[in-house]
């Protein structure tokens, strides 16, 4: 099985990615989804709130399995996809696009952040 | 790491299934995704390999009463081809485990039964002669320790019995949903299974391999349990190509919707031991016949239980899972969840567990803690689904 590791995407060893910029997307990989299955909930802070890299800022549910989501990069919560609240299959449809998560304005990466192909070793 | 893998695990991973360890057993978890296949089981069939499950053989002239005294349930009352759901408990009355009993033909000797139904399918399992025999199946991970206790029970109560455990003989499928006679009908090339009832097996040659085929499951559908030689199960698994192969993660969801216990979560010796009459399953215990642990309960049916298993449903967003605290809504504690889910059937979020006798009336209103935040949930008596 191979799953979809985007190149202009970065990410963590626990499966968040981030994409690049002054305000970065964030959401969990193709494998995550796999991996965890049918998602059924998921758990996301605020606008307003703060994220810490390598710290914890949410909990995703599937049926079978609940796993804590971790942040790639520090900075303020900007926009939240309440859009999975109703519908959180959206991850595992469509985990780069519709079924991202936050948007941070940035402050700092996480120091573990992986390039595509250090992921896609990772995950072979 | 699992010490024991299913015959048909080769199978499996060639069809791209995920697996998990469950009870020292590498076992598929899911094959698709546990939507599909639940939804299968529920509106079509699916077809599912539990070969994780035990199986001991028990023979002799005191077959019957062995059985007896060390399961809940009337054994006396069954007929060859007849089985009935049981618990096996401790002289305290708590469960060690859940099991099926099934009784083999007359004369059929401990460890040789799948032997002895060869030739049989079709056959009138009343006919022949000899002494009762019975085939009964513990959980994954509980057949050695099941098979020690028979024997030290036999032994101290000096009784003429064969025991023998045949879990590495026996595998088994389970094909399950209201298309499951259809389907098991066509696979079966001699013996007759669309006319058995609920909770009756027979013999029967599916892909041409004597089976033991019973009309019994674990989803709530309409279904059969299909026990067959190991060194056969390959071409048995082949003869329900087409239908929907499922997993333990679906397998656990159906359970879940219908409130049936899961051995080692939603009781267990050490963990949560309970009594059948704490989990819902007091329709097994028979005060009436002798068995180890009928003392206790008679005790404990005429005190009543101080908690009972009962369903929640929760009634804001979040997923009630098995070890999650149940309060009155205001802080004070009135049980504890064992299973929990959200129902892929209902889409909504379910839960099994204990709760104070007070609490657990149908409809009470009570809170299910979810990483410190009491959630707002309903007691529901289970089945979840009307069946």
């Amino acid at each position: 099985m191979s799953f979809d590791v985007p190149d202009e995407l970065r990410y963590l060893e626990s499966h968040e990615w981030t994409t690049d910029g002054d305000v970065v997307r964030v959401g969990i990989t193709d494998f995550a989804q796999d991996e965890l299955g049918d998602v059924v909930f998921v758990e996301l802070p605020a606008e307003g709130d703060e994220v810490v890299a390598g710290d914890a800022f949410g909990v995703i549910e599937s049926i079978k399995a609940v796993s804590d989501l971790y942040a790639p990069v520090s900075g303020e919560v900007v926009g939240v996809n309440e859009e999975l609240f109703d519908r959180p299959e959206l991850v595992n449809d469509d985990p780069y696009g519709d079924g991202w998560m936050l948007e941070v304005a940035f402050e700092e990466a996480s120091g573990d952040l992986l390039d595509p192909d250090a992921y896609a070793d990772q995950i072979a | 790491m699992s010490e024991r893998s299913p015959p048909l695990h080769g199978v499996h991973e060639a069809h791209g299934a995920k697996f998990t360890d469950f009870g020292g057993w590498a076992m598929p978890v899911t094959f698709d995704s546990i939507r599909e296949e639940h939804a299968a089981v529920r509106d079509h069939v699916g077809r599912f390999d539990v070969s994780h499950m035990g199986e001991i053989e028990v023979a002799g002239p005191d077959a019957t009463t062995l059985m007896d005294r060390l399961t809940t349930n009337d054994v006396s009352a069954l007929s060859p081809g007849d089985s009935q759901y049981a618990a096996i408990t401790t002289d305290e009355g708590v469960m060690l485990d859940d099991t099926v009993v099934y009784r083999l033909p007359d004369g059929t000797p401990a460890g040789e039964a799948a032997a002895t139904i060869d030739g049989m399918a079709g056959a009138d399992l009343d006919a022949p002669d000899g002494d009762p025999a019975y085939l009964f199946v513990p959980n994954a991970g509980h057949d050695e320790e099941t098979y020690e206790r028979w024997v030290a029970h036999r032994d101290e109560w000096d009784l003429d019995a064969t025991i023998e455990n045949t879990t590495d003989g026996w595998a088994m499928l389970a094909v399950q949903g209201p298309e499951a006679e259809a389907v098991v009908t066509e696979a079966v090339d001699a013996g007759a299974v669309a006319d058995l009832s609920r909770f009756e097996a027979t013999v029967a040659d599916v892909a041409g391999v004597p089976s033991w085929v019973a009309r019994t499951g674990y989803t709530g559908e309409d279904g059969f349990e299909v026990l067959s030689p190991t060194s056969d199960i390959e071409a048995v698994w082949a003869a329900f190509e087409g239908v929907q192969p499922c997993g333990l993660g679906a397998r656990d969801t159906l359970r879940t919707e219908m409130g049936f216990l899961l051995s080692g979560q939603d009781f267990d010796p050490e963990g949560e031991p309970r009594t059948p009459y704490e989990a819902g399953i007091g329709f097994v215990v028979k005060l009436d016949t002798e068995f180890v642990g009928r003392d206790a309960l008679a005790a404990q049916q005429e005190a009543g239980v101080e908690e009972r298993f009962i369903g929640v449903r929760l009634l804001e967003r979040g997923v009630p899972r098995g070890g999650y605290a149940v309060t009155d809504g205001d802080l004070t504690r009135v049980g504890h969840l064992t299973s929990g889910t959200m129902s892929p059937t209902l889409d909504e979020p379910i839960g099994l567990g204990y709760l104070h006798v007070d609490h657990a009336e149908d409809g009470a209103e009570v809170a299910v803690v979810v990483r410190g935040d009491e959630k707002r949930a309903e007691v529901v008596e289970p089945p979840f689904l009307a069946r």
